[in-house]
């Protein structure tokens, strides 16, 4: 039960955030992180647990962002109604094209690849097509009411997306102590030798799929909720389909709190680069983004988290720690 | 109807349009076919060297297609040094880490073309890049005539290296059996960063004969990698006379879908036939196995 104490530690310390009276810069700030962390878990599930690397997760957000906007502005679904599908729509997508990728046995460059395309395959689409705003995109109306889960202050946001982040950082930790993630990490060890052992590589890859999309068209969902407006290059662009890879990464691929820490990192590191230069310098963030990640698979492939129990190990057990964890 | 004109003058754009795709595709594949990994950064690289093609003519009046005698060789050691003090020490030999630290690059150098040009797009005024042969029921644009032309030169030349040089036998012996070609004596870092500085070399060549015809923004690279993806899906991973075939169908049914289907939506037709690819033949019609 200790994974499951973290996760009620860190999300009840971070839940008394607003209370200490952080100025709106700041809780804005921490309301994009946890978004990208959102995002980053759904990642993490397939990515780091599976060892299936998706450079197309866009193609989650934007789903889950567009079926929010599109059933609320539309067709007058109730917001919290539309949240959900949303999050449906994110699910399904990822079993079409998980379904469609696994079973036609596609791994490696091939999968980052197809994911990739099938991102971009939406967000032309999604630029052309009347039902999402074409090129102009949806603008949801204003109405600050929990009922239509817009809040009048800044903190309401921000329980909100860390109650989502709650909820997927529970998932994480469930899927990590069951049999299915057990399932999920023989087959990104070794998917032959899994395959060899009786486990149904496909089926697992396909599930592990749908958990992801689902958790990362939520943070698509909660996108359209805070910010009111989507088209196409927001929803599907690349920006958020290496921000949902970058995060894990830099955190630590399969650990449960490594999309979190990764997205914290990320937001500030991309903060102060612009902070530097007067907010005058586009690019500039995904230039530091780009290092980081070139730096983290060179020097630390575990991340953050990996970085953090090496110091732990070597300081409870100095004698030991050359042995710590290798590959 | 469309009268047999239009669709032969399509047919005809498409190709020589398709030359252009072919060789960016063949840096592409040429990268895989050793490597066994895609090269997530070809695209920003070829952006690059379209700026350098651009900035090449404009501050020091060098004609882009004289411009391929510099480009050609400096784009081979930027690759060769990406690749071996950068790609290769980075990945510790995993392909997964390759993707990343590729990705990684492409984002560092598209958003630094970004920082440094910002979003506008830039097109050179040549003064031929307007004429060209008129055979009657169309027009062949001269740049996109010399680029048809110089693609095949380009994998000529590139066909006698593989097969006449000792370089080039390394390439294929790393390509075929790492292990073996290693215990051989062949150093497999230095032939890793030589493919890898081809295939930039490649990129940059394709950025020299876009540019009279096109135009530079920091995406513009972009475009054409997304369908040299396609091509060397299409073509077979590795294989290049698959590249070449596939660019120059790739081309043509670019030409084709953005005549009958609008132009956003015939970058979509390309798609569409790249997952379909993928799904049903991952091996290419042209290489042996996934």
């Amino acid at each position: 039960m200790r994974g499951f104490g973290a996760v009620a530690v860190v999300v009840i310390a971070m839940a008394l955030v607003p209370f200490l009276g952080v100025s709106n810069v700041t809780l804005n700030f921490l309301i994009i992180a946890l978004m990208i962390a959102l995002a980053g878990q759904g990642w993490n599930v397939l990515g780091g647990y599976g060892g299936q690397y998706s450079f197309g997760h866009a193609a989650f957000f934007g789903t889950g962002a567009y079926v929010t906007a599109v059933l609320q502005v539309l067709y007058g679904v109730d917001a919290w109604i539309a949240f959900g599908l949303g999050i449906a729509g994110g699910a399904l997508i990822g079993a079409i094209v998980g379904g469609l990728t696994f079973r036609s046995g596609l791994r490696g460059s091939y999968f980052a690849l197809v994911t990739l395309a099938f991102a971009e395959v939406l967000r032309i689409l999604s630029s052309v097509a009347p039902v999402t705003g074409a090129g102009v995109g949806i603008l949801v109306k204003l109405d600050l009411r929990p009922a239509a889960m817009q809040f009048e202050s800044r903190a309401g946001f921000y329980w909100m997306i860390l109650a989502l982040v709650a909820v997927a950082l529970t998932v994480t930790q469930i899927i990590e102590r069951s049999r299915f993630g057990v399932w999920l990490i023989a087959v990104r060890e070794n998917e032959d030798a899994a395959a060899a052992l009786g486990v149904n590589a496909t089926a697992i890859k396909v599930i592990a799929m749908v958990i992801s999309g689902a958790i990362t068209a939520a943070a698509g969902c909660f996108y359209v909720q805070y910010f009111l407006f989507i088209d196409s290059g927001l929803a599907y662009g690349t920006w958020i389909s290496i921000e949902a890879l970058l995060t894990p990464i830099i955190g630590g691929v399969g650990t449960v709190f490594g999309p979190l820490l990764g997205a914290l990192v990320v937001r500030a590191l991309g903060e102060g680069a612009q902070r530097i230069t007067g907010g005058e310098a586009p690019g500039l963030d995904l230039v530091v983004y780009g290092c980081v990640l070139v730096l983290i698979v060179g020097f630390a492939p575990r991340g953050l988290m990996g970085g953090l129990s090496q110091l732990r190990s070597r300081l409870w057990h100095p004698a030991r720690a050359v042995k710590v964890h290798h590959g | 109807m469309l009268s047999p004109a239009i669709l032969t003058a399509a047919v005809v754009n498409g190709l020589l349009t398709g030359a252009v795709y072919a060789l960016i595709a063949l840096g592409l594949t040429l990268v895989y076919g050793v490597l066994h990994i895609i090269n997530f950064a070809h695209g920003a690289l070829l952006t690059a060297a379209m700026f350098a093609a651009y900035f090449a003519y404009r501050l020091l009046g060098i004609d882009p297609y004289l411009a391929v005698v510099l480009l050609a060789p400096a784009f081979f050691c930027i690759g060769y040094a990406l690749q071996r003090f950068v790609i290769g020490p980075a990945s510790h030999g995993d392909d997964r880490n390759m993707l990343l630290v590729t990705l990684g690059l492409a984002v560092v150098i598209e958003n630094a073309l970004l920082f440094a040009f910002r979003a506008d797009t830039r097109t050179l005024d040549l003064p031929y890049a307007l004429s060209g042969v008129d055979l009657g029921f169309t027009f062949l644009p001269l740049p996109r005539l010399i680029g048809f032309v110089t693609v095949f030169v380009v994998t000529l030349a590139l066909w006698l290296m593989m097969s006449a040089t000792d370089t080039g036998r390394a390439i294929r012996a790393v390509a075929k059996e790492k292990l073996g070609a290693e215990l051989a004596g062949i150093d497999v870092a230095h032939i890793y960063a030589v493919t890898f500085g081809l295939g930039t070399a490649c990129v940059a060549i394709a950025a020299c004969l876009l540019i009279p015809s096109y135009y530079v923004n920091p995406n513009a690279g972009n475009a054409f990698v997304l369908v040299a993806f396609t091509i060397v899906v299409l073509g077979g991973m590795g294989s290049v006379p698959g590249a070449l075939i596939g660019g120059l169908v790739i081309g043509v049914v670019e030409s084709l879908s953005s005549l009958f289907l609008g132009e956003s939506l015939g970058q979509i037709g390309i798609f569409l036939l790249f997952i379909a690819v993928l799904l049903v033949r991952p091996s290419g019609l042209f290489g042996a196995r996934a």
